[in-house]
């Protein structure tokens, strides 16, 4: 009986790893795709994005415009894929910064403890305690508008948290043998935080900023929609919804097809940060490194 | 002969629930000469392990001294911390957690020479050496901590604690998570060094014959105290003190 139970188990475990394996490439591929019309989008795009054109102005979707056209008679299609570009690099460029500079903190913090840790968490809880997007949108508002500027001012909101992560990590691999063990080996600090305790929280801190892609993408879009991000006639989604809100009744695909580039790349990168999680956690299929 | 290590009442207090201090070690002294073998046996949480801790200096010292042959090293920090390293190493009790598991056991071994300036080429032959010498096959420099079984980590980890070639070796519980077997081979190994190149152990264990065997001296510590000491046969076979008899019994 206890033969058969087993086998059962690793009957789904085996069946489980296939579907994991085969989640993680087929929503690579479909975020690699994303990330070249993204690097392309001057070449890929069929309309200059930006040439105006008012005696075809909102078009609705047809076969030479299949997003329809923009009140200045803009191809939808050239300027989403051309928006693609901000929209898709300001997000990584911001999961970037808040989760290099989070962990940094986060793991100074961790390893050395003490008064420099006290201090920095408390700025921290700080952070954490305002509502992030109303918090971002008075910095952005005092920088002026501009999609570095609202980068930068989700970035100075949401690095607590990695550093919260990194912290909290830190401490656990601080604790372990190995690290015992490379300090009596003579390893200055400064050496085993960069060769034993950042290699050891890597994986936890990559998983979160992957599914914190697609959130950072709508934080983005959401302050270039209040007009405190990307300003037109720059193509950004958020902005595009914006300057198309007016006409949601008469001329919706002005509104939808920017929400829809919207979603679907958030939701494809969040796809991908799930199963990159499922694919890293312990006791998943994935074969030990090396 | 002066002593290699030297511990003078030395005390350690942890601040438990409540703010209560406790002491989980509470004046402790002793002496290890040149080439002995001192061990310390006692149950869970006796203050056996933070003994060691505190030899390494891992743990900080909250009072007393520890001498390394007449220098004392208590209190010191980041280079000089350093320099005692290379006399003193310790042996850990889990074997696969103390190696990075994101590194080689090569990786391992060979960081406190790397740390010590060697240069490469050196360095991976020094590293074949000592796996060698302590019964690995040199290709086990490449190996990953989760690839190989416990013993031959445990193998690894007496290996990489040899690098630098101490004079004092610390050995905290290193066998006991090893079964029988194994544990003897790596007994058979420590015995071998110690006639090689008459490295002196802290051997911590809560295996009485092994320390029966091993050691030319024991101490017997409850809640962080050191109650008993002497010769193995002393202490093993006619314990003066209770809790010594109850140890020796509660094996037998």
């Amino acid at each position: 009986m206890s033969g058969q139970a087993s086998t059962v188990t690793v009957r789904r475990q085996i069946a489980k790893k296939d579907y994991t394996k085969v989640r993680l490439i087929l929503f690579t591929a479909l975020v690699a795709a994303l990330l070249l019309t993204a690097i392309f989008a001057e070449w890929i795009c069929p309309y200059d994005p930006y040439e105006q054109d008012l005696s075809n102005a909102l078009q609705p979707p047809c076969a030479a415009h299949p997003f329809g056209t923009d009140r200045y008679g803009r191809d939808m299609l050239s300027r989403i894929i051309v928006g693609s570009r901000a929209s898709i690099f300001s997000a990584l460029a911001l999961v970037a910064i808040i989760a290099v500079a989070g962990t940094v903190i986060g793991v100074i913090c961790g390893y050395y403890g003490g008064v420099v840790d006290g201090i920095l968490m408390r700025v921290s809880d700080v952070f954490l305690a305002f509502p992030s997007l109303i918090f971002a949108m008075a910095i952005a508002a005092v920088l002026n508008g501009g999609i570095q500027n609202a980068v930068l001012a989700l970035a100075v909101i949401s690095w607590p948290k990695y550093a919260r992560l990194a912290r909290g990590q830190t401490l656990a691999v601080r604790q372990s043998e190995y690290i015992a063990a490379a300090r009596l080996s003579g390893s200055s600090s400064f050496r085993i935080i960069l060769r034993h305790v950042i290699p050891n929280i890597a994986g936890t801190v990559l998983v979160t900023a992957m599914l914190d892609i697609g959130v950072m993408m709508m934080e983005i879009a959401a302050l270039s929609f209040l007009g405190l991000g990307a300003q037109p006639p720059t193509a950004e989604w958020g902005s595009m919804m914006s300057s198309g809100r007016s006409m949601l009744q008469t001329y919706p695909w002005v509104v939808l097809t920017p929400g829809l580039a919207i979603f679907v790349s958030v939701v494809l990168f969040n796809l991908l940060g799930d199963t990159v999680r499922d694919w890293m956690a312990p006791g998943s299929a994935r074969k030990k490194r090396n | 002969m002066e002593p290699l290590l030297e511990v003078k009442n030395l005390t350690r207090t942890f601040r438990g629930r409540e703010k209560k201090e406790f002491a989980a070690v509470d004046h402790v002294s002793f002496c290890l000469y040149p080439g002995e073998t001192l061990g310390i046996v006692g149950e869970s949480g006796s203050g056996k392990s933070t003994v060691a801790r505190l030899i390494t200096g891992l743990t900080d010292v909250t009072e007393g001294e520890i001498y390394l042959k007449g220098k004392k090293i208590t209190g010191r920090k980041g280079r000089a911390f350093r320099e005692v390293c290379r006399q003193c190493q310790m042996v850990f009790q889990s074997p696969a957690g103390s190696f990075d598991p994101r590194r080689t056991l090569g990786d391992g071994i060979g960081e406190s020479l790397e740390n010590s300036g060697m240069k490469k080429a050196e360095r991976q032959r020094r590293v074949a050496e000592l796996l060698r010498r302590c019964g690995l096959p040199e290709e086990y420099a490449a190996r990953y901590p989760h690839e190989v079984s416990g013993g031959e980590c445990q193998r690894a980890a007496i290996a990489r604690a040899l690098a630098i070639e101490p004079e004092l070796l610390i050995c905290d519980e290193a066998t006991s998570s090893l079964d029988v077997t194994v544990q003897k081979q790596v007994m058979e190994l420590l015995a071998g060094l110690r006639e090689e190149n008459g490295v002196a152990y802290v051997f911590i264990c809560h295996d009485l014959a092994l320390v029966q065997q091993f050691c030319s001296r024991v101490l017997v510590m409850q809640d962080g105290r050191i109650v008993e000491e002497g010769t193995p046969d002393e202490v093993i076979l006619r314990p003066r003190e209770d809790y010594t008899r109850r140890l020796v019994e509660a094996v037998l």
